[in-house]
């Protein structure tokens, strides 16, 4: 028979819908309706998993996202697995599948759990800090182990193939919360006619009125919610988001609300429907009606199967129709759990005793109790129940609260269901996600939110506020207040009549006394799901653990997933009683998003896999690809690295483009250049300030290379200018630098210098640039246009306007290579037909297409930088032996002019840029590798410099590199170390970063 | 996420639109050469770290790509306004008491 503990009746269950899932391998039944958690203990499941640390049997605790046990792997295949999710807020559907994370062999049979019982006293908090901390290399290793054996949950090892969403929304008033103060407000707040939107973690709206036995203007309360609900659907302006837990609280009402939209329907989403979605939601004003969360009472084995909240019980009862045992214990100190009671008597089960910790109690819901002949033990509790696998029965005795004591021996009572209430904690966690530091309250027993400068209200239970009346007048006030703060005209109404009762106080209970001490007492849990004890907290604090903060870290209390959602308040209770301070004095710890825990997908939502980041492609791409292209990522663009032929590796490819080059013509890809467009009147004025050497003299017609550097004097980025009209230039950036460089105008020109006129635009994208480079550079290029290519008439560092394979093109005579050089600019859409007339006439030439391998080789050997490369941001222009570009006598004092004149900047043993030429042509120097001038030196060797470009494939036949060495411009000819990882040293003769045509001539062929 | 007033599109705006660039008023000084290296190193370096009201640079960088300054209070994330470069902020160093409700 299944379902053994299923009510024959009752429940908001669908009893006609059974459900098939697995749990641990074996296959249950359950109904539509169910929690998997309800669905579990309908079927007598006791064992759930096994503790953290000691590795102790679980059961399931409680019935809401605080559920400290039944955390659960789900997932019928490796793709579709997900971690760390609550039985308790997983609804059941067909062919779910759910395992344990911990327990080997099984759950139930489990070794872990045998050396837990032997090494309970072995394992005190701290103890993987004092045992595993030597030798500290071994901490990886451990560390495997140890998560292994504590069973968190794994992630899948397969792409997720469900679609996630994220979605940006703006409302006036956003609701947190559905049950009785959450529908209140909204009901107030979308009357007036504001924007609404209200998110409840849950299945269904309702919250404690799904399971109450309230009753509402003489009705049953839930037919109230679905009243209102029924109404807020029909508003246009309100949006119901169940499902969804609102688990962020960020700055300036920033919300992010987590929605499962079908993680209810099935292991995969419907075909062509979203799984999840991530609301980021600006709201004009907040109402957090997140309610409490009941605390457990803290005794003795208080964590075998078969101990629950008492709340819970009353959930599972009458919201699932699910008996969790049989014969149920009692234990609390309050009124409103006698609910729990009452509700088990009706459903058919036997109370056999409440403990009361007060010693006359006199509300209305223990008289009623009394009348029904339910047995109350009055100044008692539970002080220990019994069982390994489940609970057989509870030890009542007669406790004094004041001075922690037990005064009588007590009477052990057979029962297989122990509940406990230890009162009410106010969910605080949204409303200190900002820091506003939540106050206690000694008439409630709870921490309640502090004043914060959000623009929110707080109603019904996180505000203290229990009675359901009250609950819903404050509800409805709350959104009466935030509709009005947000600009709309509320409407009056009437709040349905509860029921009101006299209700006695709480008593402040919270770790029950013992007659051992607390060290020798059978454990008493605090943080079921970090294995926290009330043992493991007064051991913290007697180790000198004082603050708050540090008993949490030191115990993992509140810890991960959890967030204290339970153990919080009981471990603060027990630590303040062990310092013998207040609990305000001893403060609370705060808590962070995420409330509770969201995936990774929900997160990412579409930003995954090709559109996680944009790719940027030039206007040639698709020709780039047709011949052969490898392509390297630099930032986001996609640029050709080499072409290899038909069986070349990287390096001969490389060694036959440069001699292409070298020899005839090469043409290479520069359209991701960052080109920006500067005009003004003041545009020469501006360039003077902002570059390093002088602009002032710059024709019409010319252009110039150019260095940036920072107010520090460090060289940031360069690149050529050129003059198209007297306020009119285009500059040129590095790749990488592109961005920067134009906020680097933007920010002077409008902080420090608005007075001159001058105006950016960046066009990198607009403009295609097509270099061609090699001594038949002239020749072929004279084929494709009718620009007067002529020495004289076109020369060195000038440009010209002209048609191009047809197409008006900007042709600039620059090099980067040392060779005769056009530099092709064309509007990027004809680009693609400008290069495939020129690589037709381009065939009689050998034109060879290069990548970004060749163009950092040819640069090299003609010791041109490539900032951030050659630079790394402490080099003056003068340590890359670049003062040539920098123009001193310039009245402005322009950008790190200052800088670079500063004491330390012009020492001489700075470390310069020099060329590098190792002893053997055949080794290679690896970039970045470190040198010295005494290879024999022992370990700490001094460090003189390292390497920061290095080429082995070339076209000079020998290795060589450029680096940085101290004082390097004044060691030419002398020789420096390169010790390596494996023990060899590599030499080096420091030379010129020039090594290639050193005197310019290749410029001047014919 | 910040929410940002930018005074040029006079739209409040998500800070994924922005960059902060700094403490704002940090004027570069106007004879550079006059200045020793220490009050060069001040310039260049030296911020300050307040706990409560600060004023800072901030770039609509997705958005009309124009500087302007914010005052904002470290403690709260609350911004109290923002205004055109080269021009003062009305609200400066006094912590305001943190309180529920409207801001400026």
């Amino acid at each position: 028979m299944s379902q053994t503990n299923r009510l024959p009746n009752g429940g908001r269950i669908d009893r006609s819908k059974v459900l098939n899932f697995s749990f641990n391998g074996q296959t249950y039944q359950g109904f539509e309706g169910d929690t998997l958690a309800a669905a579990l203990l309908a079927n007598g499941v006791d064992i759930i998993g096994r503790s953290f640390k000691y590795s102790r049997p679980r059961g399931i605790f409680a019935a809401g996202c605080e559920e400290p046990n039944a955390v659960l792997q789900i997932g019928a295949t490796e793709a579709t697995q997900i971690p760390n999710v609550r039985a308790t807020q997983q609804a059941l559907y067909a062919g779910l599948v759910a395992t344990s994370t911990n327990g080997w062999p099984s759950v139930n049979t489990d070794m872990m759990g045998i050396l837990g019982k032997v090494g309970g006293k072995l394992m005190p908090p701290g103890f993987y800090y004092k045992t595993f901390m030597y030798p500290q290399s071994f901490w990886m290793t451990y560390e495997k182990y140890i998560r292994k054996a504590a069973g968190l949950g794994r992630s899948p090892t397969e792409n997720d193939p469900d679609t996630y969403d994220n979605m940006n929304q703006h409302c006036d008033v956003l609701v947190v919360g559905a049950g009785p103060a959450g529908l209140a407000a909204a009901l107030a707040a979308a009357r007036s006619g504001a924007r609404v939107i209200i998110a409840d973690e849950q299945e269904e709206f309702g919250g404690s009125l799904l399971d109450s036995r309230e009753s509402l203007d003489g009705k049953p309360a839930a037919e109230w919610v679905a009243t209102v609900v029924a109404e807020l659907k029909g508003l246009a302006n309100v949006t119901l988001l169940p499902r969804a837990t609102v688990n962020g609280y960020h700055d300036h009402n920033f919300l992010t609300i987590h929605e499962r939209l079908t993680d209810h329907l099935g292991d995969r989403a419907p075909i062509g429907q979203v799984r999840q979605r991530l609301h980021r939601v600006r709201a004009k004003r907040v109402v957090l009606a997140t309610g409490t969360h009941e605390r457990p009472l803290v005794y003795g084995n208080n964590d075998v199967p078969g101990n629950m909240l008492a709340g819970a019980v009353s959930t599972y009862v009458r919201r699932y129709g699910v008996a969790p045992g049989k014969k149920l214990v009692l234990s609390t100190n309050n009124d409103y759990a006698y609910r729990v009671a009452l509700d088990w008597l009706d459903a058919g089960l036997q109370v056999v005793a409440v403990a009361d910790a007060r010693h006359n109690p006199r509300g209305a819901l223990v008289e009623e109790a009394r009348a029904k002949g339910i047995r109350i033990l009055t100044g008692s509790a539970v002080i220990e129940a019994r069982g390994s696998k489940r609970v057989s029965g509870a030890r009542v005795a007669a406790i004094e609260v004041k001075s922690h004591k037990v005064t009588s021996p007590g009477e052990w009572l057979d029962c297989d269901l122990v509940a406990s209430s230890g009162g009410y904690s106010p969910i605080v966690h949204l409303a200190s996600h900002l820091g506003g530091k939540p106050v206690w309250r000694e008439d409630i027993l709870g921490f309640v939110p502090g004043e914060a400068p959000q623009k929110r209200v707080c109603v019904g239970g996180v505000n203290g506020v229990y009675a359901l009346a009250d609950s819903l007048a404050d509800g409805f006030e709350g959104g009466v207040r935030a509709a009005s703060e947000a600009g709309f005209q509320p409407v009056e109404a009437v709040m349905p009549k509860a029921l009101s009762r006299v209700e006695e106080p709480t008593l402040a209970l919270f770790q029950v006394p013992h007659e051992k001490s607390t060290t020798r007492a059978p454990k008493q849990f605090v943080d079921l799901q970090n294995d926290v004890t009330a043992a493991g907290i007064e051991l913290a604090t007697r180790e000198g653990f004082e603050s708050v903060e540090h008993v949490k870290r030191y115990t993992a209390l509140g810890f991960g997933t959890d967030q204290g959602k339970l153990g919080n308040v009981n471990g603060l209770a027990i630590a303040a009683r062990s310092l013998n301070v207040s609990i305000p004095e001893m403060g609370t710890t705060m808590f962070r998003p995420n409330y509770t825990p969201v995936t990774f997908g929900a997160v990412a939502g579409r930003h995954c896999g090709h559109i996680f980041e944009p790719v940027r492609f030039t206007a040639l791409h698709a020709w780039h690809v047709k011949n052969g292209a490898e392509f390297e990522d630099v930032g986001q663009w996609k640029r050709p690295w080499y072409f290899p032929k038909a069986g070349e590796d990287i390096h001969a490819a490389v060694r036959r483009e440069c001699k292409a080059v070298r020899d005839s013509v090469g043409l290479l890809d520069a359209s991701t250049l960052g080109k920006i467009d500067i005009q003004g009147p003041d545009a020469r004025e501006f360039l003077n300030r902002i570059y390093t050497n002088a602009w002032t003299k710059l024709d019409v017609g010319k252009a110039r290379y150019g260095l940036m550097c920072k107010e520090d004097g460090m060289v940031f980025d360069d690149g050529v200018t050129a003059c198209v009209a007297d306020n009119h230039f285009i500059m040129t950036t590095t790749t990488g630098g592109a961005a920067r460089v134009l906020q680097w105008l933007e920010i002077y020109q409008q902080t420090e210098w608005p007075d001159l006129k001058v105006y950016f635009t960046s066009v990198t994208d607009h403009y295609a640039t097509l270099t061609l480079s090699g001594p038949n550079s002239r020749k072929l290029l004279g084929e494709v246009t009718d620009i007067d290519l002529d020495r004289e008439a076109f020369p060195f560092m000038t440009w010209k306007e002209g048609l191009v394979g047809g197409v008006p093109a900007r042709v600039f005579r620059i090099s980067f290579t040392g060779e005769l050089s056009y530099e092709v600019n064309i509007q990027a859409d004809y680009a693609m037909g400008v290069l495939e007339k020129i690589a037709e006439a381009g065939k009689k030439y050998n034109l060879t297409p290069y990548g970004t391998e060749t163009m950092h080789v040819l640069r090299a050997e003609k010791g041109f930088i490539i900032v951030g490369q050659d630079t790394d941001g402490s080099m003056t222009p003068d340590d890359l032996n670049m003062g040539w570009c920098v123009g001193r006598t310039k009245p402005f004092s322009w950008i790190g002019q200052r800088g670079m004149n500063r004491e330390d900047c012009v020492r001489e043993d700075r470390k310069q840029l020099v060329g590098l030429k190792p002893v053997d042509p055949n080794k290679w120097l690896p970039e970045g590798a470190q040198l010295v001038l005494d290879a024999k030196q022992s370990i700490p060797m001094t460090m003189v410099g390292h390497v920061t470009s290095s080429y082995a494939a070339n076209s000079l036949g020998y290795s060589f590199a450029m680096g940085v060495v101290k004082g390097g411009l004044k060691r030419m000819g002398e020789r420096v170390f390169s010790p390596q990882a494996d023990g060899s040293v590599i030499e080096a003769e420091i030379v010129s970063s020039v090594f290639f045509d050193p005197k310019g001539e290749r410029q001047n062929v014919e | 996420m910040l929410h940002i007033f930018c005074p040029h599109c006079g739209e409040l705006r998500s800070e994924e639109e922005f960059h902060a660039s700094g403490q704002a008023h940090i004027p570069r000084p106007l004879d550079p050469a006059a200045c020793t290296d220490a009050e060069w190193g001040d310039y260049m370096f030296f911020r300050d770290n307040p706990r409560g009201l600060h004023h800072e640079l901030w770039i609509h960088a997705a958005g009309c790509r124009q500087y302007f300054n914010a005052t904002r209070d470290t403690m709260t994330y609350e911004i109290l306004e923002t205004y055109l470069i080269g021009t003062k902020p009305q609200f400066v160093n006094q912590v305001p008491a943190i309180r529920k409700g409207d801001q400026a």
